[in-house]
């Protein structure tokens, strides 16, 4: 039952918002700002989630370069950053965690 | 402003709607690749994370929203209400409002069911290949029917990808203590670094950064939110008053 609210829930918050300015005719110029504001919403979103995961992977900080979460999110920032392949990044990345984690620490 | 601005001897021919329709899943092609991996571990993510298989499934076939889904399972994972999850959804999603005021004049003369049905699959990937379309070669009566392929092949390669991901995950049941929880955190970093080209972005990401670090114990996940919406003002307030080519010092700790 909740996962039917969530789901009904997710399309009432995305298929609207695609749809509306196309039901509704003619041409919209959004405030500067407005767009402008719109553009950072991915990224900062997408960091929010990212920070806590590494750097507190089991609730406590753990800003040490021996938290495999960390010293592989470094890493894959690193390959990102060079390479700008997600591809890449996500098996680079991947990699390094999984030896780290499971051989190294 | 409606359908019936377009003159009936402008009917396209079954032969024009082919071509269109096919145009458009193939030039998608190279969008369907990068998807592929996002698909995958998506499914394979939401069962390890505790969602069910069809309610996997079911945001993959009616959502249809990529990084709104990867979110809706990063928070869920962690214990968000599903208020939290559609409030974030939907400002996830708020850029798709960018994309269709972009495509409206050329969506103007569909009927309303036509533009619903290319709305439900403006994804980012789709509006890439559907606006160089529009923007770069003449409008066409069937040019809608390449919209329609563009969107047909991204969806149709999404639920595969997820209904492979779900099995992956339900096969290997064990794979929740393999730390792929941390396939997410890489996705997103890959997603995340090609964005920073400039100060403002990167002020955003790292103040969402350090107030997600430091908001973390709020309730609700509300942390995350004020994360968010600090990274978005920080990134406008940059725009507006760093100098051009300052180089701002990131934090080190929470630099992705």
């Amino acid at each position: 039952m909740n996962d039917i609210l969530l789901i009904t829930g997710m399309f009432a918050a995305t298929f609207p918002v695609r749809y509306i300015l196309f039901a509704l005719a003619g041409r919209f110029n959004f405030p500067a700002t407005v767009s402008d504001a719109l553009a950072y919403v991915p990224p900062a979103v997408l960091t929010a989630i990212i920070v806590p995961a590494v750097l507190m992977p089991s609730g406590e900080t753990d800003a040490s370069l021996q938290n495999p979460y960390l010293s592989g999110a470094l890493i894959a920032i690193g390959v990102s950053w060079l390479s700008r392949n997600l591809l890449l990044t996500i098996i680079v990345g991947m990699t390094s965690f999984l030896l780290l984690k499971h051989l190294v620490f | 402003m409606s359908k019936q601005d377009l003159p009936d001897n402008l009917s396209p021919s079954a032969e024009e709607i082919r071509q269109e329709f096919l145009n458009g899943a193939r030039n998608t092609i190279p969008l369907i690749v990068g998807a592929i991996p996002f698909g995958i571990i998506f499914g394979t993510l939401s069962v390890t994370n505790g969602l069910s298989p069809w309610t996997a499934m079911a945001m993959s076939l009616f959502v249809f929203a990529g990084s709104a889904q990867f979110i809706a399972v990063g928070l869920l994972a962690v214990g968000s209400s599903p208020a939290i999850v559609i409030l974030t959804t939907f400002i996830v999603n708020l850029r798709h409002l960018l994309y269709s005021a972009s495509l409206v004049p050329y969506v103007n003369r569909l009927s309303q069911r036509w533009r619903a049905l290319l709305a439900f699959g403006l994804t980012d990937e789709s509006y890439a290949v559907v606006a160089n379309r529009y923007f770069n070669r003449p409008d066409s009566p069937a040019s809608h029917w390449f919209f329609l392929g563009s969107v047909v092949a991204m969806w149709g390669n999404w639920q595969l990808c997820t209904l492979i991901g779900i099995s992956l995950g339900k096969l290997i049941p064990d794979m929740s203590n393999w730390g792929l929880d941390f396939a997410m955190s890489v996705t997103f970093i890959g997603m995340v670094v090609p964005y920073i080209r400039n100060n403002p972005m990167l002020a955003a990401v790292v103040v969402s950064g350090i107030v997600a670090w430091l908001g973390y114990p709020l309730p609700h996940k509300l942390g995350l939110m004020l994360a968010a919406l600090s990274g978005v003002a920080a990134g406008l307030l940059c725009a507006r008053y760093c100098p051009a080519n300052s180089n701002e010092p990131a934090s080190d700790e929470v630099a992705p």
